[in-house]
């Protein structure tokens, strides 16, 4: 059985560890602040030389890191296409607006290590010549606002922060930047927006890729909690060693937060695919209930297409020869890496398993899903503002003993119309891929609840209602 | 040679590179770069500007050529490729030596798309169409459908597109969102949000067209609701356009709605005729009654906009103090009608008769350039001195100029106006006051507002007074001549900037009404002798021919939009 790793979260649960600097200071803290600081120019065999912060991107490309918020994209690639010419200031962005349902690992980070998150940003600024960079802290955070800023007032204080830091000639300031309460806010572009003082409606890309023109039309990084912390682990123990951690393409650890119908929901932070979803459920989540099986498990964040008990995937891998070899593979037995998920047709996205047992009612737990996206379209382009309620409104009418057998096609239709680059951005598939899965996985308990309203209602005569309702059964 | 420049006295721009794309399988040849609708700077030629290039229709609803590109409405999706790039960064061709295109997996929206060479931009795709159908579902799923009662209807995008792209029925089955009927946006726009489709167009225009930023969107999702600040109301010069640019029922015109069904409108090319600026306008008639102005496009005067004081100054074509008697009248003694011809003997005679230097003609800076040119001939014959009435307001950044004629540099052009519009009145004033001046010849103006009072225009001998609306002037006058509104007659003004735009004529004059120009030219025959052109083509260019100022026009030439000449200084 895997055991968990703690880098990241390596300190934070231990007993007396608290979140002010002093406590920080004694477990070694900033000392990669003063590592990234101090390197040297390195020379190249062509004759160049790299800078400490060249030298810092190379190694976070090297690292083979990726950002954890959600899209896993690779984050040397992404720092890659800031446009460091346009002569305009860059800014960096740590994305804590953490509010995709069923995660809650970042927050762990701010409550518990907020020095640390300091830290990996100070170093990623360094690294990316930033001047000035925002923690952008979801609305729902007071406490984590409240910690982050006396936490970047002790480093002012230490002149971690401000002014020529720790004697060099590299200068940094960070705001904390509160949300109101609007997931939006969570993606990329509209967290920019928000961040301007707008309506957080996403950007168009093109033109406004954040590497170009993002914060005041300037080149923009933004980055999330935990991806931020991990650069610090990679200039700590060097980017060859961190890319020993996990798995080939999914290198270092991961925070994943199980939640749901578990003996023990919590966050765990494990090597990237070294553990399955099998294992985080049963192993480090202590399994289902007594006398339950498993029905379901949305695998990244309750935007990720669920993955139903006993469905089996080909997924590719190296054989002993280096060939790919096409392995079928179990649901439970996955490795809980990006590109597994991916190749089952789903994706870990922000590292949040919601699993879900046989006592679920699968139509009122994808009405719930729905409604959440319903409310949470920022309502800028149409499918998604439009397609986003409508889905809602079929499901909680199905939920609620109104449906008809025809409701699974239907919603399938709807959310057909609505992925796939239709929208501005990607809540679109965030909105229509669990209707996608949910129906379609389980199509025959959405049409057997249409079956069944329909019926009821043909009993009790025209226009009349029923004598009972379904409820959604708990 | 011709003094009348082509369009512009701005030089004409270098030529601009050129890439090719193919449209639907047809390949063409686009600018790199065209200017951008706020700032005039190159930047790259979006994929519907090389679809409209290439005269492919791509549907859409939130974008405006003259307006930033928002993205949001997402019905100009369209599918794409571009050429497929090998490892070695060089194209990959197919067998038969063409570039192999490389589809992309997700569609792109034209709006905000740019164009790259050796582009494949696909509009008539399975997906393209399957796409339209899904966002027009959207998009009416949550409207109210109530085209029957609504004002958009005949001119509406959702109804245009629905012929394409629009289900006989709807599957929608669940309750609608509700949202805000009838808001009172503003002293001069109504709302509706449930009609409205959130493409933000109204929006960008009030924030950077108008510069005001007086609307913007509440609450979040399907709740979205167009708004303005709480207790703030929507109320600049350029609202109405927010009516125009509205792509469905959503913002409506106080003044417009429940009027008049748009299909029967009759629409008619002309100019705003409320300040010099010339804005090109559409009217809306209909059985010889104007419902209303819209602006009409036309980027060396107006952009597509116009102020909503001159959009709605057009009631008095209607007024009830419409003068359209042609009267002969005794001041004292009561008044009698008389014929067209007659009044032009009769007035000839009189003016023949008169001492040279006692007759002083006062023409408007309101009249046509063919008016003004024939009054100036008059005056000429009989050596009279001339003026017209000047109308020097605050003007704004945007459209609305300080002088408030439509015609001064007619009036200058053609020798009624002196060099300082204005300054002659007071020295016809006293020539009345002192008898020298005996008769007064007044067109368009009322001029007892501008120092020639009723006291003066007793002691006249022949007063003659053509005008629209009944007024002091009219009132004491020998030959009271019913005149013609704009709409009523074709004609051409001079703008501000010296372009010549032409007018058609939109509703039949009122009564004995006749245009201006038609009388001007009995007169002027009657006087000297000789025929003219006895139509408005001949008479612009026989005045094309002797007003230097104009050398070179042709009223066909002027076309839709008009040429700018080049003022003498």
């Amino acid at each position: 059985m895997p055991q968990e790793y703690r880098l990241i979260l390596k300190n934070a649960d231990t007993p007396g560890y608290t979140p002010d600097l002093e406590c920080y200071l004694r477990h070694g803290g900033y000392e990669a602040l003063r590592k990234a600081l101090a390197l040297a120019p390195k020379a190249l065999p062509d004759g160049k030389s790299m800078s400490g912060p060249e030298q810092i991107r190379e190694d976070v490309k090297v690292s083979g890191l990726r950002g954890r918020g959600g899209a896993g994209f690779s984050c040397g690639l992404k720092w890659s296409f800031v446009d460091r010419r346009s002569g305009k200031p860059i800014y960096l962005i740590c994305n804590a607006d953490e509010s995709e349902p069923g995660t809650f690992k970042d927050r762990q980070i701010i409550h518990k290590d907020p020095h640390q998150l300091i830290e990996g940003m100070i170093i990623s600024c360094f690294a990316n010549d930033v001047k000035l960079a925002y923690l952008y802290i979801r609305g729902e955070f007071p406490e984590g606002a409240r910690i982050l800023n006396r936490a970047l007032k002790e480093a002012r204080a230490k002149n971690f922060l401000g002014k020529g830091i720790l004697g060099t000639a590299y200068d940094l300031e960070i705001h904390v930047h509160r949300g109101a309460g609007a997931y939006i806010c969570g993606e990329e572009t509209g967290l920019i927006e928000s961040l301007e003082g707008k309506r957080a409606y996403p950007r168009i890309k093109p033109p406004y890729f954040p590497a170009i023109l993002g914060l005041y039309q300037c080149p923009t990084i933004v980055n999330n909690v935990e991806t931020l912390c991990a650069v610090k682990h990679i200039v700590a123990m060097g980017a060859a060693e961190y890319a020993k951690l996990g798995t080939p393409n999914n290198t270092g650890t991961r925070i994943v937060s199980v939640s749901g119908q578990v003996r023990k929901p919590g966050y765990f932070e494990v090597e990237v695919g070294k553990a399955t979803i099998g294992q985080l459920i049963n192993d480090f989540a202590g399994g289902l209930r007594e006398g339950r099986k498993l029905k379901a498990v949305i695998p990244g964040g309750s935007s990720s297409k669920v993955l139903k008990a006993g469905e089996k995937y080909k997924l590719k891998k190296k054989g002993p020869d280096g060939k790919d070899v096409e392995q079928e593979i179990e649901m439970l037995d996955l490795p809980y890496d990006f590109d597994s998920l991916m190749a089952a047709g789903s994706m870990s996205g922000s590292g949040a398993i919601i699993v879900l047992d046989d006592s679920t009612d699968i139509v009122g737990a994808l009405a719930n899903l729905s409604e959440f996206y319903a409310h949470e379209s920022c309502g800028q382009c149409t499918p998604c503002r439009e397609g986003s309620l409508w889905m809602s409104k079929a499901l909680h009418r199905l939920a609620h003993g109104q449906g008809r057998k025809q409701d699974a096609d239907y919603l399938l239709k709807i959310a057909d119309n609505i992925p796939g680059g239709r929208t501005i951005c990607a809540f679109g598939e965030a909105c229509s891929w669990p209707v996608q899965s949910f129906v379609g996985k389980f199509k025959d308990e959405f049409v057997a609840r249409g079956e069944a309203d329909e019926a009821r209602h043909a009993a009790a005569g025209p226009g009349r209602e029923p004598a009972s309702t379904s409820k959604p059964q708990h | 040679m011709s003094t009348a420049a082509p369009t512009e006295t701005k030089p004409a721009p270098p030529p601009v590179e050129t890439i090719k794309v193919k449209v639907d399988g047809r390949e063409i040849a686009v600018p790199k770069t065209m200017p951008d609708p706020m700032s005039g700077k190159p930047v790259a030629t979006t994929m519907i500007q090389a679809c409209n290039l290439a005269r492919v229709d791509v549907p859409h609803y939130c974008y405006h050529p003259k307006l930033p590109v928002a993205g949001n409405c997402r019905m100009c999706l369209v599918e794409f490729g571009t050429p497929a790039m090998g490892p070695d960064r060089k194209p990959v061709l197919n067998p038969d030596g063409t570039p192999k295109i490389a589809k992309s997996p997700r569609p792109a929206i034209a709006c905000a798309t740019p164009i790259s060479p050796g582009m494949e931009i696909y509009t008539t795709t399975p997906g393209v169409k399957q796409m339209r159908e899904g966002v027009l579902e959207f998009l009416l799923i949550n409207h109210p459908l109530d085209c029957p009662i609504c004002d958009q209807a005949g001119e509406c995008k959702l109804q245009e597109y629905s012929v394409e792209y629009g289900q006989a029925t709807s599957r929608f089955v669940e309750a609608k969102v509700h949202k805000p009927k009838q808001v009172d946006l503003g002293p001069r726009i109504v709302l509706d949000d449930e009609r409205c489709i959130l493409c933000t167009r109204c929006i960008r225009f009030t924030r950077d067209i108008a510069g005001d930023d007086a609307l913007g969107i509440v609450n979040r999702g399907s709740y979205n609701t167009l708004a303005t600040y709480p207790g703030k109301a929507f109320d600049n010069n350029y609202t109405l356009n927010t009516v125009d640019l509205c792509p469905v029922g959503a913002l409506t015109s106080k003044d417009f709605r429940f009027q008049m069904r748009v299909w029967f409108l009759k629409e008619t090319k002309s100019v705003c005729t409320s300040c010099a600026t010339g804005c090109n306008i559409v009217i809306g008639a209909r059985e010889d009654k104007v419902y209303r102005y819209e602006p009409r496009e036309n980027d060396a005067v107006n952009s597509s906009w116009m102020c909503d004081s001159g959009r709605l100054n057009y009631k008095w074509i209607g007024a009830a103090n419409r003068i359209t008697r042609l009267l002969r009248q005794n001041p004292g003694a009561g008044s009698e009608p008389i014929t067209w011809t007659t009044a032009a003997r009769e007035i000839a005679d009189r003016l023949l008769a008169a001492r040279p230097g006692s007759v002083a003609i006062i023409g408007s800076a309101r009249q046509t350039n063919e008016e003004l040119f024939l009054l100036a001939r008059v005056a000429r014959q009989v050596s009279a001195v001339t003026d017209s009435v000047p109308r020097t307001q605050t003007g704004d950044n945007l459209l609305v100029s300080a002088d408030r004629n439509p015609n001064s540099n007619g009036a200058r052009l053609t020798g009624i106006a002196p060099a300082v519009p204005g300054s002659n009145l007071r020295a016809i004033a006293d020539g009345i006051a002192k008898g020298t001046i005996k008769t007064l010849v007044v067109f368009g103006e009322d001029v007892t507002k501008h120092g020639i009072g009723a006291e003066l225009l007793a002691k006249l001998d022949t007063l003659v007074a053509c005008d629209i609306l009944s007024n002091p002037t009219t009132d004491r006058a020998h030959y009271v001549l019913p005149g013609c509104a704009h709409a009523e007659k074709r004609g051409s003004f001079t703008n501000g900037k010296g372009r010549v735009q032409r007018f058609m004529k939109a509703v039949e004059p009122r009564g004995d009404a006749r245009p201006e120009w038609e009388f001007l030219h009995e007169l002027v025959r009657n006087l000297n002798g000789q025929d003219g052109f006895t139509t408005i083509e001949g008479l612009f260019n026989l005045m094309a021919r002797e007003v230097p100022a104009f050398q070179g026009l042709t009223w066909a030439a002027l076309g839709d939009t008009g040429v700018t000449i080049t003022l003498p200084a």
